[in-house]
């Protein structure tokens, strides 16, 4: 099976700084996939460096198109999401705005329009805010905002940099429910960022393991799950 | 108090202009964050092209539209030559070339036009407005045009997707490219416009001032001042504090001891300081929430 | 895949580091023969022009203490130049003071102005505040042309101001004798600004200037230091204005409008935000450059002029600083070969 995304020796530089040293994965169409590593290991700059946001170097194909070269802008329209770290709301427009932004490059007004109606079915939190300003919005109603945006792209790929970042617990299980529905029924390939080992672990296919800019282990998730050193590392017991 | 309600009517006269002129500022400051301090000249290169035009033989509306259309791709074209370049240089380094440009426009047009005062149209006629000496029918239109202007931008921004797209990306440009919009060409866009709007605000300002070099100058600054009273960020805003700012400035003139036309213009401003003191975002400008 | 963001590189520049804010000491000893040997054999108009050079690179060196120091941006330094302009000549055609003394009453005044506009600015940040800097510049002309203060100003006319002849019978020129005064002025100004910004005092401003939230939970005074960062400029900037009255032996309402204001503001920018040695390139740049643009082409100065800083500006976007990072990087190279 030929991977859906690619990735050969990918490295990245902040100025004179390297973040990556030559990583070398590929996502599976339609699976789930977790990148998991301490702070500072590197998987953040992966992610950014998939959509051209830090300066990289390596290869990048997806669906066997390079996407060397390519605007971030022009990354984003093949249709990979990216939920960025910190959420990136537009926090001075209201949460619908929000959410028709994430369908901007789409010329389908009715499917548009569905799809909005799907996303407060998913998170009835956006619903019930839907004209506040985004700002307004708690930590965990932007992070499920941020989500919502990045499916209303109907992404085939997405990307997630550590969505349960400052939620409760109870969210957390939520939205990776949700995560879990989306991969499954809409067959959408998912690459996530996460601190939270455990559930990431429970509900993707695969797993890599990344240490100071290097993939130092990699494995199906129950592999990875069972490993001595990850078990005492990132699951803690 | 009949002095009163005149003087009034009078600041809602001049005010127009300045109304129309804030529009503009409005529009670059949604798209690029800052003000264009070279934009009251950019409208009265507009407004001479367009004076050119009718010396050329091309009636009023003619020239209007070309106009129009020529500074729309002139401001693309000059954001494109000289502003993109700047993008990752620090905001002070492009306050530095807003000044580079007001400089080379205004020499530029000095040389072209010369420096003497002309004559220039208006397309609605100069007679007494229902009867009042205070507004002419010059002005009414102006008043007009500032409206419509005000209500084809609010449904810009409010409906159509581009102007969704614009928005998204002068307040949080990394997450306008992650959804896709490509942001370059959006500051490129609201040059265009910005350009478009002042061109509109030079020809219809001319006739009261007279075209030349220095023509916007004054108007200029006042412009930038309604903005900053009505809130940079509110087309509404913009319109409403140009009205005021023409009232507070001829009531200042007139009722205020010793102050003349000198001192007109600063009085202005302390007034609109004092208002932007107790209100930070301007009398409509909705305050960015933050959390820290 | 193509540098879309260079992030740290840029940034690496913009926020100043301590050291970076002066000059070695073999460059400051290079600097410092040149300012002291070359007035000895240059004309006297030319003396005059370096004067000038001075004067102004203190005002850009006041601007720069404010903006990059506490991160404040002011088009007002106008306002204070001329109040430094017109106490000293006040104070020399009216009092009969002497001419030396007149400086520190200038900086004393405008230092006490600047700390009073600083109290209104401090609720004002970014355009709001470049737009109430914008009024004082404005208004200043105005003002000194009022009829209430003819008698003492001098009105539109303004007022001519004797220039001092060299003391102890030195047997120098005014201008020359003009020249090492002002050089001795600016030096210590320079110092004391050095010395200001790696002080507690400037390690506070800077605080506020990058993160102010940040800094006012670290226990830093934030409202005080930045009111005290307007009153330092202001009274800096007055002390130049005064120097400046004296070399041009003339004040008039007319010499301090919103021009010399913008004028500071691009020297600033030409010589670097925040880099102080900056100001004094930046000065050279707005006393020679129009000088220059109008040699070009008389009818269109203002566009070559125009054309000169874009080109500046292109090549290096963060002034005279960015070229100082550069040659200090080839220096260190070369003496690594």
């Amino acid at each position: 099976m030929t991977a859906m995304l690619n990735v050969k020796d990918l490295r990245a530089y902040y100025g004179q700084v390297q973040a990556l040293h030559g990583l070398d994965f590929g996502l599976n169409e339609g699976s789930m996939t977790t990148l998991l590593g301490a702070n500072g290991a590197g998987k953040t700059t992966t992610l950014r460096a998939i959509c051209n946001m830090v300066r990289s170097t390596g290869a990048i194909e997806f669906e066997g198109a390079p996407l060397a070269g390519r605007s971030t802008e022009n990354i984003v329209r093949l249709g990979i999401a990216h939920v960025p770290q910190g959420r990136g709301t537009f926090t001075t427009m209201t949460v619908e705005e929000n959410l028709q932004l994430g369908a901007i490059t789409r010329k389908d007004k009715a499917g548009v329009v569905s799809d909005i109606e799907r996303m407060y079915d998913h998170f009835p939190v956006l619903k019930q805010r839907h004209t506040q300003q985004a700002g307004t919005l708690s930590g965990g109603e932007q992070q499920m905002l941020a989500v919502a945006r990045a499916l209303m792209l109907r992404p085939r790929l997405m990307l997630l940099d550590e969505p349960s970042f400052g939620l409760a617990p109870l969210i957390v299980r939520d939205l990776f429910k949700i995560l879990g529905k989306i991969n499954r029924e809409n067959k959408v390939t998912i690459l996530v960022v996460e601190q939270n080992a455990q559930l990431a672990l429970e509900l993707a296919d695969k797993a890599y393991v990344i240490e100071t800019g290097r993939i130092v282990m990699s494995g199906t998730a129950t592999e990875i799950a069972n490993n001595e050193d990850v078990r005492k590392s990132y699951l803690g017991y | 108090m009949e002095l009163f309600t005149n003087q009034i009517l009078a600041g809602i006269a001049t005010g127009a202009i300045y109304a129309c002129m804030a529009l503009a500022v409005v529009m670059i400051y949604q798209a690029i964050d800052h003000l264009n301090f070279a934009q009251g000249e950019m409208a009265m290169f507009s407004t001479f092209i367009s004076w050119q035009l009718m010396q050329w033989g091309v009636p009023y509306w003619g020239a209007f539209i070309i106009t129009l259309a020529l500074s729309f791709a002139g401001g693309i074209a000059i954001e494109r030559l000289l502003f993109k370049p700047l993008a990752k240089a620090p905001i002070l380094t492009n306050v530095a070339g807003f000044i580079a440009l007001f400089a080379i426009i205004n020499s530029v047009a000095g040389l072209i036009w010369d420096f003497t005062i002309k004559q220039y149209p208006t397309p609605f006629g100069s007679y007494p407005f229902l009867g009042s000496q205070l507004i002419s029918t010059h002005q009414a239109g102006m008043i007009g045009v500032t409206v419509l202007l005000l209500l084809a931008l609010y449904f810009f921004f409010q409906f159509t997707r581009i102007g969704l797209a614009m928005r998204a990306a002068a307040s949080v440009p990394e997450s306008a490219r992650l959804v896709g919009v490509n942001t370059s060409w959006m500051i490129a866009l609201g040059w265009g416009m910005a350009a478009a709007i002042g061109s509109i605000a030079g020809m219809l300002i001319a006739p009261v001032v007279f075209l030349e070099p220095n023509m916007m100058g004054g108007v200029l600054i006042y412009g930038f001042a309604a903005a900053v009273l009505g809130g940079l960020t509110s087309p509404l805003g913009a319109v409403v504090g140009g009205f005021l700012v023409g009232i507070f400035e001829n009531l200042a003139g007139t009722y205020i001891p010793g102050v003349g036309n000198e001192l007109k213009l600063p009085i202005a401003l302390a007034l609109i300081i004092t208002v932007l003191v107790v209100k930070p975002a301007g009398l409509f400008g909705r305050p960015i929430v933050k959390r820290v | 895949m193509s540098a879309v963001q260079e992030v740290v590189t840029p940034a690496a520049i913009e926020a100043v580091p301590k050291r970076a804010m002066t000059l070695g000491y073999g460059t400051s000893l290079i600097m410092l023969a040149l300012l002291l040997l070359v007035p000895l054999f240059v004309k006297n108009f030319i003396i005059f022009q370096l004067t000038m050079l001075l004067i102004y690179g203190l005002a850009v060196l006041a601007l720069n203490i404010l903006t990059g120091g506490s991160g404040q941006f002011s088009l007002g330094q106008s306002a204070f130049y001329a109040v430094g302009a017109y106490t000293s000549a006040i104070l020399m055609e009216h009092a009969g003071m002497n001419y030396a003394l007149t400086l520190p009453v200038a900086g004393l005044i405008c230092f006490g102005f600047g700390f009073l506009f600083g109290q209104p600015a401090l609720r004002l940040s970014g355009v709001y505040l470049a737009l109430a800097t914008f009024a004082l510049a404005t208004a200043m002309p105005q003002l000194l042309k009022l009829g209430y203060f003819e008698h003492w100003t001098g009105g539109v006319q303004g007022l001519v101001v004797t220039k001092p002849d060299a003391p102890f019978g030195l047997p120098i020129s005014q201008d020359m004798w003009l020249y090492y005064f002002t050089l001795v002025i600016t030096i210590a100004i320079y110092i004391f600004s050095v010395n200001l910004l790696q002080s507690r005092s400037g390690r506070a401003l800077m605080a506020i200037r990058d993160n102010e939230i940040a800094a006012s939970a670290m226990g830093v005074d934030v409202a005080l230091y930045k009111t005290l960062a307007f009153g330092v400029s202001a009274g800096i900037t007055g002390i130049a204005g005064g120097l400046g009255a004296i070399a041009v032996q003339f004040v008039a309402p007319d010499a301090y409008t919103i021009t010399l204001a913008i004028s500071l503001f691009l020297g600033m920018v030409v010589g670097g935000v925040g880099w102080l040695p900056g100001s004094i390139v930046g000065s050279a740049f707005i006393i020679f450059v129009p000088n220059i643009a109008e040699g070009i082409s008389k009818g269109l100065s203002g566009a070559v002029f125009g054309v000169l800083l874009f080109l500046v500006i292109f090549l290096v976007p963060h002034g005279a600083r960015q070229v100082a990072i550069v040659a200090q990087q080839l220096m260190g190279k070369l003496k690594r070969n």
